[in-house]
């Protein structure tokens, strides 16, 4: 398998209304690629990071309404926390966390109503 | 005015005089429980020589403003009423002194409020602020335990304070009848030791961060949408603020209301008495030495409970941070871009001569003027009631089924096509994607209010929900 076939089992949650915009799916089992960009040759290419994850999230798994979803910087829209293995992803690292095999990444959306 | 809408009158006010009556009653009933209740708390303190005057404790609100007056010690009708908790190891009597001496401010008295403020008014909380500005409705009741049947238009703020006084008249509560905002809300929160953000709009959730960052206060934050709910104290021991999670606020086409989200009863009631928890365990010193965290709660999932670990207080933080920027309240409403409350606004997305009223709809069924009408809510709301021969197709799957509308159109391609939601808000993205579909020659047009409107104005036997 060449590198740029190589993929790393990402175990992907939505919640806090996250899931609706993956066709109501909490959990989805991604293979993602375990390097970008995607079109680079491979000295060009590095190890995937949560960055590269929500873009391909967004263009591979995403149903609707990407503004609900992507925000300024390539980042994920304000009001939604993104949890690594567990915990906030500020305390990893945020968006240049290097993704490993077998993650979990949680996106949940901040919820308001009382 | 026309025989039919004189009858459709008379049946309104028929139905509203029914439901005066029954208020009537439920009001009565609870005036001889609530003058039951008050001879007996009289009772208590003249038997136990507690000093506390009544006037102060009783079912008429007090100001915050006044101090709150500390005690060295419980009375007997406390250590009668508290004895499950001081017995319990760990806790104890000076926990049960801590609450005693403890104040707390609770923002909204509606599902995370119902639930937080009765326990920690029965729990012993020395003394007990509200703040909500609205008033019961019934739709409020599934979830709103607080108030009740006979309390329909009253504040919920007052409502609130007599249920914690029927409860347990020896937590004074004092009544906020008011819009929390940026004139008035550092005086309140800073009159208080604890304040629990039991809001339901994000403008005020970051009114409240401010005010407790300013005022140095944890903030015990609840919400709750329908199956979830999530829980965090901010601004304590080391952890972060609101803003150090969410700097910037959402955009506000991504924030879902109780009102059309919908949300099952017992789930803010849950978060609210998580809440009612964490400020027990702050008031007596309990979770300390906890790192900073947010507990996630869903209910149709496996692990109903998630727990995880959340960022310290972020030294860049514009608020809480080591050089603020943030000094003073600002307008919290402009921030956010959405309003102070958590009712769903009119919106005016296409010109008045692409919608037709309620009443011109009735006049074309009476005429009756061959059309499709298309109803854009989700099916869950559909199921509920509907017009006859509506098409159901919610917005959300519109672009994608307009095969549907043109089957059900069946060649007629000059046929009005008029779109109906709940209250004329999606039906008019709706009448932009049909037109750009050039889905037919006749008009497309939406119904102004929608169903709502349709209940009040034309049809009082169509369900409002
Ligand atoms: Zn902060």
């Amino acid at each position: 398998m060449s590198q740029s076939d190589a993929t790393l089992r990402i175990e992907l949650q939505f919640s806090g209304g996250m899931e609706l915009l993956f066709d109501n799916q909490k959990t989805i089992h991604a293979k993602v690629p375990a390097s970008f960009p995607l079109d680079g040759s491979a000295e060009n290419r590095h190890a995937a990071t949560i960055r590269d994850l929500i873009s391909w999230t967004a263009s591979n798994l995403l149903k609707e309404r990407p503004e609900l979803f992507i925000g300024a910087d390539g980042s994920v829209r304000s009001g939604i926390l993104v949890l690594v293995n567990g915990a906030d992803w500020e305390l990893e690292g945020e968006l240049e966390y290097e993704l490993e095999d077998r993650d979990e990444i949680v996106f949940i959306s901040t919820l308001h109503g009382g | 005015m026309t025989t039919e809408s004189l009858e459709v009158k008379v049946k309104r006010l028929e139905q509203e005089k029914a439901a005066l009556e029954q208020e009537v009653r439920a009001l009565r009933l609870e005036q001889s429980i609530a003058v039951t209740a008050a001879a007996g708390a009289q009772q208590l303190y003249a038997s136990s020589g507690d000093t506390v005057t009544n006037d102060s404790r009783g079912a008429t609100p007090s100001s915050a403003f006044t101090p709150f007056e500390r005690v060295a010690a419980l009375t007997n009708p406390e250590i009668a009423r508290y004895g499950r908790q001081l017995i319990l190891p760990g806790f104890g009597i000076q926990a049960q002194m801590d609450l005693r001496n403890c104040s707390m401010l609770v923002v909204g008295a509606g599902g995370l409020g119902a639930s937080c403020a009765l326990y920690l008014g029965a729990a012993g909380v020395g003394r007990l602020g509200i703040v909500d500005h609205d008033t019961v409705d019934i739709s409020n009741l599934h979830r709103q335990v607080i108030h009740n049947e006979a309390r329909q238009g009253m504040s919920k703020a007052r409502s609130a304070a007599l249920s914690i006084q029927l409860l347990n008249p020896h937590c004074e509560v004092v009544v906020h009848e008011l819009v929390l905002e940026s004139s008035n809300a550092q005086e309140i929160v800073n009159a208080y030791d604890i304040i629990i953000d039991a809001t339901d709009n994000v403008a005020t959730r970051y009114l409240l961060n401010d005010a407790s960052v300013l005022g140095q206060k944890p903030l015990v934050s609840g919400s709750a949408l329908r199956l979830d709910g999530q829980l965090t104290i901010y601004n304590y021991s080391g952890g972060p603020c609101y803003r150090c999670l969410f700097p910037t606020p959402p955009p506000s086409e991504t924030v879902t209301n109780c009102s059309d989200g919908g949300v099952l009863g017992v789930v803010p009631g849950i978060i609210g008495c998580l809440q009612a928890l964490e400020a027990i365990k702050i008031a007596t010193g309990l979770n300390k030495e906890d790192p900073p965290t947010m507990t996630l709660f869903s209910a149709n999932s496996s692990t109903m409970f998630r727990t995880i670990k959340l960022r310290k207080r972020k030294p860049d933080c514009i608020m809480c941070g080591d050089a603020p920027t943030i000094t003073k309240l600002i307008d919290y409403v402009r921030f956010c871009g959405s309003s102070a409350t958590d009712k769903t606004p009119d919106l005016f997305l296409i010109p008045y001569n692409e919608r037709i009223t309620c009443q011109s709809y009735k006049e074309l069924l009476k005429d009756s003027v061959p059309h499709l009408l298309l109803d854009v809510r989700e099916k869950v709301q559909f199921d509920i009631c509907s017009l006859p021969s509506s098409l159901n197709i919610p917005l959300k799957a519109l672009p994608n089924e307009l095969e549907k509308v043109k089957a059900r159109l069946d060649g007629q391609n000059d046929r009005p096509v008029y779109v109906v939601c709940r209250r004329g808000n999606d039906s008019q993205p709706a009448v932009r994607i049909l037109q750009e579909n050039g889905i037919t020659t006749g008009e497309v047009k939406d119904i102004v209010g929608g169903l709502e409107r349709w209940s009040n104005t034309i049809d009082p036997d169509f369900p409002k929900y």
